[in-house]
């Protein structure tokens, strides 16, 4: 019974935040000054001047919503056509394998249970990138913030009450190891944020290199110092966390815990940051035109820096829900790839954070349902991989899907990110 | 390339060498020890070495590319592939597979360039998503076939992965004759004999390492001696003047980014037809994004780059002749023995030379913007 309620009410939620999407694309460009989809890149001619206030009625609206969620929707689709031809070229059969997708990410209470639980890591990553690329960042590195924070979180999980020497209470241990997990996360990915703004060290190859020397440093604190040190344990992990510093899952005997909730809750709260505060607003205007930034008085420097922060904060927040909600434990390896997965979420929702929620919870849906689809038709998950990179391409090349639809242009484009020199 | 650069690359070669000749001079001739660093370093700096050369076509032309790293990807996955098949399918000897492997790894690379080119030069396509989106594909595609082909039901070959044809073989230079030839007129001392020994042990290098460093010259006589190489770089630097003289800017950047899938492809190729036998997914582990970094360390300059790759190789090696030696690592340096600390010198490195401590790096002026006429 409980099921079919979270079921509605994950309808009733996806439909809304849609809907909140769709609004909120449709009421960009009405001449407000919000120009975070214009792009600032050199050399193109004078922004398209705002003239006088349009008016919108509701036909407008949907027009504009339809439109600018159009492509996107195409990109999914053209992906997963091409993805079936994939399948089909190395034998398999493309409807079968798609059956055992959809069945293993929406078949069922548990299916869907998973693909919330797949969804929450790929919500915060997602917000966290999104977040970097509206103050026109690139962080390539929230797989290594999400690693640290994971570990953090972990190390506080099992060892705290040692060290202390008594328990602690869930209410504050839970909060503890997930706020010093996303601490930790913060931290290191101030330090290419620092670097961009006070070198000029591109944050791209930083975040990248900053990726492998989490990995060594994981793999070196799994492998020796936080091991498991129980005597069945051969792999890399660390020990299981205290009972108190567990988050408890939604449902009993499913998998989808809190975090999916909380990471909802941070979407909107992000949504409200960057819309709705100063911070927000010098994130943004950094991210559009650091120089006219500069010249209105923001601290340009220290705003990439905080951005940065931000973004790893979000990372290492997935991290640590993982550890305190999920596994109970780190283990080497479990982040891989999400880093990757994180960007095509961001650009996938257009840096919207309802936008990357949506895309998330299709992510997330997907690599539930491969495990599925692999065991129903022995098409390996990594096809995944290949739609994922298609709907990247063609979400980043939208004049693709436009010429193959036919769809006209609306001179609204996400730029992102800027050459070396930047 | 500044000689305060050339030096820093020089000490920082030194430093990483002499602590590998600090620990193992207990148990080995040090010049062995030297010997024995700088062809593992010559060695494992070719994947950066042609990567580097990949950026340097690419951005001298205008085009960022930080795609190298899943070009580099697809062309050991494919080349290994195309191995495979010659010899196990359809019977080839060892060295045409492999010379065909070569070939493949490179068509292949070229491809992924292709579309790169296409997305960043004809749909003005974010450079750097671009890139980006290059990597996931290969990341993707080799993971889908590696598993397809090789370990599913679907597996063609059975469930298990085919016996490869193995790696290029060693081209004999024959350096140690040489310097034992000179031995032999000057008094032919044990230590000459030694010195002989060592030289010969660094030249011995297999083809694609050699061809790199070849490449490393081609590249520099092509880009600054060359009307091709001038109009490149004047595409690179202000495409809009290089139009109004008749230069093709979308033809130049085209041509030039497709060379640059040539060279990734070639440094794809070293994975797994000269370095190991076998493909794992994933297998380039950073190497694309490393020789990133030593393009710009190397100002956009093929030998600052090679000089820069051979700093990563050094670092690299050290991470390889520590493990050989790590008995005699002296106790209270006991976190050495970890190879996982170690392997983190060459990100650091990076990291260090991109905060620009040793000079500014300048870029090519139109690096990373699409040309709209």
């Amino acid at each position: 019974m409980l099921v079919y309620v979270l079921g509605f009410l994950g309808a009733v939620l996806l439909g809304t935040l849609a809907i909140v999407f769709f609004a909120v694309l449709a009421g960009k460009g009405k001449g407000t000054g919000q120009k975070s989809v214009i792009p600032p890149s050199a050399g193109s001619p004078l922004p398209t001047p705002s003239s006088a206030p349009t008016r919108y009625t509701f036909k407008s609206i949907i027009f504009s919503a339809v439109d600018s969620l159009l492509v996107p929707l195409l990109a999914v689709l053209t992906a997963i056509l091409l993805g079936g031809i994939v399948i089909a070229v190395v034998g398999g059969d493309p409807f079968a394998a798609y059956k055992g997708l959809i069945q293993g990410a929406f078949g069922s209470a548990k299916a869907l249970s998973e693909t919330g639980v797949w969804a929450t890591p790929y919500i915060f990553a997602g917000l966290a990138v999104a977040v970097a690329f509206k103050g026109g960042l690139f962080n390539i590195g929230a797989e290594g913030q999400l690693a640290l924070g994971a570990v953090v979180a972990a190390l506080i999980g099992y060892a705290l009450p040692g060290w202390l020497g008594f328990d602690l209470p869930a209410i504050i241990h839970i909060p503890l190891a997930i706020g010093l997990g996303a601490l930790m996360g913060a931290l290191w990915a101030a330090i290419p944020g620092f670097l961009k703004a006070y070198t000029g060290g591109h944050e791209v190859i930083n975040t990248i290199m900053m990726n492998y020397i989490a990995l060594n440093i994981t793999s070196f604190l799994m492998n020796g110092p936080m091991k498991d040190p129980s005597p069945t344990n051969v792999i890399a992990r660390t020990p299981a966390i205290a009972e108190s510093a567990r988050i408890a899952p939604l449902f009993e005997g499913f998998r989808v815990h809190w975090g999916f909730i909380l990471a909802l809750l941070v979407a909107v709260l992000i949504w409200l940051l960057l819309q709705k505060t100063t911070f927000g607003f010098e994130i943004r205007m950094v991210g559009s035109n650091p120089d006219a930034a500069k010249y209105a008085g923001i601290n340009v420097k220290r705003t990439i820096v905080l951005t940065m922060a931000l973004s790893g904060l979000l990372a290492g927040l997935a991290g640590a829900i993982e550890v305190t909600a999920l596994n109970y434990r780190h283990e080497l390896g479990f982040s891989m790839g999400y880093g990757f997965d994180a960007i095509a979420i961001a650009l996938l929702g257009k840096t919207n954070p309802f936008g990357v929620v949506i895309a998330a919870i299709l992510f997330g849906a997907m690599r539930n349902g491969a495990t599925r689809m692999q065991f129903l038709t022995m098409i390996p998950v990594d096809v995944i991989s290949i739609i994922q990179a298609l709907i990247l391409l063609f979400v980043a090349a939208d004049a693709i899907i436009r010429y193959i639809y036919r769809i006209k242009a609306r001179g609204e484009r996400v730029t992102l990110t800027r050459g070396w020199g930047g | 390339m500044n000689w305060k650069r050339f030096g820093f690359i020089a000490l920082i070669i030194v430093i990483l060498f002499g602590a590998v000749v600090l620990v193992g001079s207990v148990r080995q001739e040090p010049i062995l020890i030297i010997a024995s660093m700088l062809a593992s370093t010559i060695t494992v700096a070719t994947p950066l070495t042609l990567g580097a050369l990949s950026g340097i076509y690419c951005e001298r032309s205008g085009v960022v590319n930080i795609g190298i790293e899943g070009m580099m990807l697809t062309a050991a996955f494919f080349g290994w592939l195309g191995s495979i098949y010659m010899n196990s399918i359809f019977g080839f000897d060892k060295m045409p597979s492999l010379i065909i492997g070569v070939l493949v790894a490179i068509l292949s690379s070229v491809l992924m360039a292709l579309l790169h080119a296409i997305l960043s030069i004809t749909y003005k396509v974010d450079q750097i998503i671009g890139g980006t989106v290059i990597n996931i594909l290969a990341l993707g595609v080799t993971g889908f076939l590696n598993r397809q082909l090789f370990f599913e039901k679907g597996s063609i070959f059975g469930g298990n992965v085919p016996h490869a044809p193995g790696t290029l073989p060693i081209v004999h230079i024959p350096a140690q004759e040489a310097v034992s030839a000179i031995c032999g007129w000057t008094g032919n001392s044990e230590n000459c004999q030694l010195v002989a020994k060592a030289v010969g042990q660094v030249f011995d290098q297999q083809p694609i390492t050699i061809a790199a460093i070849l490449l490393v010259i081609v590249t520099h006589f092509v880009l600054f001696k060359t009307r091709w190489g001038l109009r490149t770089r004047s595409v690179g630097e202000h495409p809009r003047a290089a139009d109004t003289v008749g230069i093709n800017v979308i033809f130049m950047r085209y041509a030039n980014v497709l060379i640059g899938g040539v060279m990734a492809g070639l440094g794809g190729a070293y994975f797994t037809l000269e370095s190991v036998p076998s493909f794992e997914p994933g297998m380039t582990n950073g190497r694309g994004f490393i020789s990133l970094a030593a393009m710009i360390f190397g100002n956009w300059t093929p030998f600052g780059a090679w000089a820069a790759s051979l700093v990563f190789g050094a670092a690299q090696a050290l991470q390889i002749n520590m493990q050989l030696y790590r008995e005699s690592i002296p106790a209270q340096w006991a976190f050495l023995q970890s190879s996982y600390v170690v392997g983190m010198v060459p990100y650091i490195l990076t990291m260090l030379i991109l905060t620009g401590i040793i000079g500014k790096t300048i870029s090519p002026a139109a690096d990373g913007q699409p040309y709209e006429k």
